[in-house]
């Protein structure tokens, strides 16, 4: 790939990382990656991947900005509530960096159509808010084999993890098997959360994301990292594949998406 | 700045050197200034074939040492670095071996 001069100069603080160059960004270049949710995961993440050339970002969110967002959901701006999401994010990552295509996903993200979407992407990042959508999530990159990039976030606590059971790692149902009951967690909405938790959580997505593509480092399949930001306690602990695992198990239940129910508790 | 550029003004080769390295390509990276000169010496080795010989036209102090050091560091062998003239230096690179 040539590089204009003006990509060296934007690119020129990575492309002197050891063992990085042209190659490097090159990948970047050429990798599509699909992050589920435009708020408070979504955008530093989206943020990162754009500033550092990833070619093509994905983003689906059907809500629209508001007020309440802009505490964390860093992609938008004052003068942006009413818009949707997608809408709002696509512009702040295009002005950010041209060279990034930003496809946009505002219809409702089901099991019908999630895997017909993540198929053109190599790496899925989800960053939603609900646990029905964190599950069609998983299933849908073990049924199509894309390695997914979770995070997840909660008043002071945030926890990641890198899920490709396609590698030999385990998934995100090898750690909780089934959804919560409705009503038994509560949602950001009831429990509130701290900007800077879902800015930490996200930028280690998009810094994992990197790493998937570009092939370097240790990545963190197998492994969650469990944050806490009043102790600023960082604790990496040990996943493995559930033999009994509904999805990826050796006799799995789960054959197709099951398309849970949306609830107000979720 | 004045502080490392005294340092290395001390290792630059001051005066043109008769040697003559052959080379493949030239680039001339006159007017650039460090990190841009190892970057774009690295790209266009890049784009070169294997063990194929790479000519960089410098004339920012700093980059004489800075550019071979950093091409070093990637895994490049350097063959020679030398003043061409009053304003100007060729640091000759050989890319590696295997992409």
């Amino acid at each position: 790939m040539r590089f204009s001069q003006a990509q060296i100069h934007r690119y020129s603080r990575q492309l002197i990382l050891p063992g990085f160059g042209g190659k490097s960004q090159s990948k970047l270049a050429e990798a599509k990656v699909f992050i589920m949710g435009a708020g408070g995961l979504g955008s530093p993440a989206a943020i990162y991947l754009a500033a550092a050339g990833v070619g093509t970002i994905g983003l689906a969110d059907f809500d629209r900005v508001e007020l309440h967002n802009l505490q964390r959901q860093i992609l938008h701006r004052t003068q942006d509530v009413g818009l949707l999401k997608v809408d709002s994010g696509k512009k702040t990552l295009e002005s950010l960096n041209p060279d990034v295509q930003v496809q946009v996903y505002s219809e409702r993200i089901t099991w019908a159509n999630i895997r017909e979407i993540i198929k053109g992407y190599h790496l899925v990042l989800d960053g939603s808010d609900n646990f029905p959508t964190r599950f069609l999530v998983n299933d849908a990159c073990f049924f199509e084999k894309k390695t997914l990039i979770s995070g997840a976030i909660l008043r002071f606590d945030g926890q990641l993890s890198t899920f490709k059971p396609h590698a030999g790692g385990p998934c995100y149902r090898c750690l909780f098997p089934q959804p919560p009951p409705p009503g038994t967690v509560p949602s950001c909405q009831e429990a509130g959360i701290l900007g800077a938790v879902a800015g930490a959580i996200g930028v280690l997505q998009a810094n994992e994301a990197l790493k998937e593509i570009l092939e370097i480092g240790k990545s963190m399949a197998g492994r969650l990292l469990l944050f806490n930001a009043l102790g600023l306690s960082f604790e990496v602990v040990e996943l493995r594949r559930n033999p009994d695992c509904p999805l990826c198990g050796e006799q799995p239940s789960i054959r197709e998406l099951i398309d849970y129910p949306l609830t107000c508790q979720a | 700045m004045s502080g490392i550029s005294a340092g290395i003004d001390r290792e630059i080769p001051q005066k043109p050197d008769g040697r003559f390295t052959p080379f493949d390509q030239e680039l001339n990276l006159k007017g650039k200034i460090c990190p841009y000169t190892f970057i774009e010496s690295m790209l266009a080795l890049e784009e070169m074939k294997p063990d194929e010989v790479l000519r960089v036209i410098v004339d920012y102090p700093p980059a004489v040492c800075d550019v071979p050091r950093s091409l070093k560091n990637e895994g490049y062998e350097v063959l020679q670095v030398g003043s061409i003239n009053e304003t100007d230096w060729a640091i000759v690179v050989r890319n590696k071996e295997v992409e």
